[in-house]
């Protein structure tokens, strides 16, 4: 955690599973709000187990830290955890500077990064030619950040979230796998409708 | 706030539509004709101002507000309608309820020939993409039509724009002196 900069946006370093990863945050957060950004980190959100609090993204690339941050905003009492993958965050990486702004201290975005698009073909994404997530997060200011190159530190990024004490990005440097597809609900209308029931809240 | 308190009428019935419906999020990616609406929203203690470097990122916000309980609109000048289209199926997916208010420019006394392409155009990629489009452009009516529009997304639940006509804007000063 912490790497110094030469080492950031390399393949150099230890990668951990993302399905063990994922899996134990949750395991480690249970009461979190997830919002998932479309692709694998969907499939390993949904593999760790359905939660009626997971809101999944199957599209709308780029979306996931701005549901995020909306999220974060209305519920400051709930922790809110946004998991997506290097690609999606990259498409959207301009929100990471609206977040920033608003700084909601209850919001962590996670991003899986195995420095490739992984759902196209497993193309090399920027952040495996020269871009450093961590780095770009930072200067947008985002107060906090951390990188994550050992599975020990999950213990850690679960107690930020569960902390709510500042708004924290977390790259996680992840092995180049494709596990097994673990598909979650398609129907975004019935998602939303659970997730709002979790909270107390009717339909509309 | 002092240039507020210049700001025409129809400005700020905008925003009274918005702070008397309980709204709680205003994302926007400004322009001159939502000044006030952004300004009272940073004012105003009860109401997150989220200044957007892109207006898609606003239909993500304001979707993530629903999922938390609360209402929020987004405001944004024609060209962002562009700018939204793919995130737009984020509100078509999930039937968020939604409104957006949208200043109109490349339609009436444009001096900038580059507003007119998506200007023109922006009803249409609002329409579609599954969302309904009223228009204003008389002043005096500007309350009544966001008014509508707000029961529409948030008591029906529907998916709304409304299109400020360039006309009620006025003629944008080119000349500094």
């Amino acid at each position: 955690m912490n790497a110094h900069n030469s080492t950031i946006g390399t393949l150099a370093g230890e990668r951990l599973d993302r399905r063990e990863f994922v899996a134990t945050l949750l395991d480690r957060a249970p009461e979190a709000l997830v919002v998932t950004g479309l692709g694998s980190p969907s499939y390993d959100v949904f593999a760790a187990g359905e939660r009626d609090r997971n809101f999944y993204l199957w599209g709308a690339m780029g979306a996931a830290v701005p549901t995020g941050l909306g999220l974060a905003l209305a519920r400051p009492d709930e922790s809110v955890v946004v998991i997506t993958g290097d690609g999606e965050q990259l498409m959207g990486i301009g929100a990471l500077g609206s977040v920033a702004v608003k700084a909601p201290k209850n919001l962590t975005i996670v991003v899986l990064d195995n420095g490739h698009f992984g759902e196209t073909g497993m193309q090399r994404s920027h952040s495996s030619l020269g871009a450093d997530l961590a780095g770009i997060a930072s200067s947008f200011g985002i107060a906090r950040t951390e990188r994550v190159r050992d599975i020990a530190d999950v213990d850690h990024v679960a107690q930020i979230v569960t902390a709510r004490e500042g708004t924290t990005f977390v790259q996680v440097f992840i092995e180049q796998t494709e596990p097994p597809r673990a598909l979650p609900p398609r129907d975004g209308t019935a998602v939303k409708n659970k997730f709002r029931a979790a909270l107390g809240l009717d339909t509309f | 706030m002092n240039s507020t308190v210049s700001a025409p009428g129809w400005q700020k019935s905008v925003f009274d539509v918005l702070r008397e419906g309980d709204v709680k999020q205003i994302a926007y990616v400004p322009d001159a004709g939502h000044s006030y609406a952004i300004q009272a929203a940073i004012a105003d203690p009860g109401i997150e101002d989220v200044v957007l470097t892109t207006e898609e990122e606003g239909v993500g916000v304001v979707s993530g507000a629903w999922l938390g309980g609360q209402r929020a609109v987004l405001l944004m000048q024609s060209s962002g309608v562009g700018n939204c289209v793919n995130m737009f199926s984020l509100l078509e997916m999930c039937k968020f309820p939604f409104l957006t208010l949208v200043t109109m420019r490349g339609e009436y006394a444009e001096f900038n020939p580059w507003q007119i392409p998506m200007g023109s155009t922006t009803q249409q990629a609002l329409e579609i993409m599954g969302i309904t489009v009223f228009r204003v452009d008389d002043p005096d009516q500007v309350g009544e039509v966001v008014s509508a529009a707000f029961d529409q997304a948030f008591l029906a639940g529907e998916r709304v724009a409304v299109l400020l006509g360039q006309r009620l804007i006025g003629r944008k000063k080119w000349e500094r002196k």
